[in-house]
């Protein structure tokens, strides 16, 4: 039934280390489904009280942009400098804004 | 170091002027600091030679497991035993974070696996050597993990993302690691005449392997050289090792301990220990797999993995067979 080569599958781990903060990418670890992998993942990346929170995703369902498109992908950021606040003089007599 | 003696694949280091376009601005990037990633372009040699470099040193600290889970059992007290079970699982841990960097360059975590069962892939010299007392274990974690950290600090600022942000998290932990070991050297040092005796006797047999564990002396090798162009490895063994002994001495005259080496002395000129070199014809000698325990190291390994089988296996089974339920209900 099982093939004994088989790997078990790659997990991303997430972590959010305090409360109001954000999960961030901590690294990755093979479990065979996703609530081992949650329990490895304490094991592995939270000895030390680094977590309140665990996310767990196969890395395989993960879509990321590719280095080379880097250009064309934030080109259209580039030429709106605009967006950013410092863009705008605001006179000193104005105060802070 | 945990990855002594890899060769890079290169042919010396190439000028800038030398490289196409695309490595050229690859090799621009690591000298301006930057950082590589994964999806990144990156030489074939690089790449190769991260996942021998990485791939080893992770195998290090599984290995590395050994000759401390040895005393678990055997610890003095139940608050020892208790710390040097969380040390050892530390190990684990350094050995997983390494893991999945290497898996980021492409290699499966079984390939990694079967290289270092079968012998492909080499692990530290230093683990190797047998643990004879409870006094070795303060020595591991005052030297080992003392030279350890010499070379894994510099290795934050590796050229390679995953490795960098993976000894970021090891460094971390690697500190409560050669304080617990000092903390066991004073114990035993300021103990009775007999606890003085195997704390001498553990830093006696234990000075030399840690010397060894930098590698040999690499002042005119090419392999260092790319290693260093492409910010894979850090200082020279000789500047590693150095530091490593500059800080030792000290540390072993506070506890009233002597570092096995006759030759040992201040040099006021250098402001540097003169040291005696450690025998490069034992360590290599360990590399090709006669050291005192290179047969059982690999042996445990094997036998870890062949005994795990099952519950690998099983796990998978399990996994399976309520995904298949799942989608059932559904």
């Amino acid at each position: 039934m099982t093939n004994a080569t088989q790997e078990w599958p790659l997990f991303e781990i997430f972590i959010r280390g305090q409360h109001g903060l954000s999960h961030r990418h901590v690294g990755s670890l093979h479990a065979p489904d996703a609530e081992m992998a949650i329990k490895n993942a304490r094991d592995v990346y939270t000895r030390r009280n680094e977590g309140v929170s665990i996310w767990v995703v196969q890395a395989s369902d993960i879509a990321a942009s590719s280095p080379e498109e880097k250009g064309s992908l934030y080109e259209p950021a580039n030429d709106k400098v605009y967006r950013h606040p410092t863009f705008f003089d605001i006179p000193d007599e104005v105060g802070a804004m | 170091m945990y990855a002594q003696m890899i060769k890079s694949t290169g042919e010396g280091v190439k000028s800038l002027d030398e490289m196409d376009p695309q490595e050229r601005a690859f090799q621009e990037r690591i000298n301006a600091g930057g950082k590589i990633e994964p999806k990144d372009w990156m030489p074939d040699g690089y790449r190769k030679n991260l996942i021998r470099q990485i791939g080893q040193h992770a195998h290090s600290e599984i290995v590395g497991q050994l000759p401390e889970g040895n005393w678990i059992t055997r610890a003095p007290t139940l608050e020892r035993k208790a710390i040097l079970l969380a040390k050892v699982q530390d190990e684990a841990g350094h050995g997983l974070y390494l893991y999945c960097a290497a898996e980021t360059l492409g290699v499966t975590r079984d390939q990694l696996t079967r290289d270092l069962l079968s012998g492909k892939m080499k692990y530290s010299s230093i683990f190797n050597y047998p643990t004879l007392t409870w006094a070795d274990m303060g020595a591991v974690g005052w030297l080992v993990d003392g030279a350890a950290i010499m070379n894994q600090v510099p290795l934050q600022r590796t050229s390679y993302g995953p490795y960098a942000r993976a000894m970021v998290r090891i460094c971390k932990e690697e500190s409560f690691h050669q304080r617990q070991g000092y903390d066991i050297m004073m114990k035993m040092a300021k103990g009775t005449e007999a606890q003085k005796k195997m704390a001498q006797d553990a830093l006696n047999r234990f000075w030399g392997p840690a010397l060894m564990m930098f590698g040999p002396s690499d002042e005119n090798s090419v392999h260092s050289a790319q290693s260093m162009a492409w910010k894979i490895k850090m200082n020279s063994n000789d500047e590693l090792r150095q530091k490593f002994v500059d800080e030792c001495v000290p540390q072993a005259e506070y506890l009233g301990l002597t570092v096995p080496d006759p030759e040992l002395k201040w040099n006021e000129e250098r402001g540097h220990y003169d040291f005696t070199q450690p025998d490069w014809d034992e360590f290599f000698d360990v590399l090709r797999g006669n050291g005192p325990c290179n047969t059982e190291r690999l042996e445990a390994r094997n036998k870890a993995w062949d005994d795990g089988a099952w519950v690998r296996d099983g796990l998978m089974a399990h996994a399976a067979k309520k995904r298949a339920a799942k989608l059932a209900a559904e």
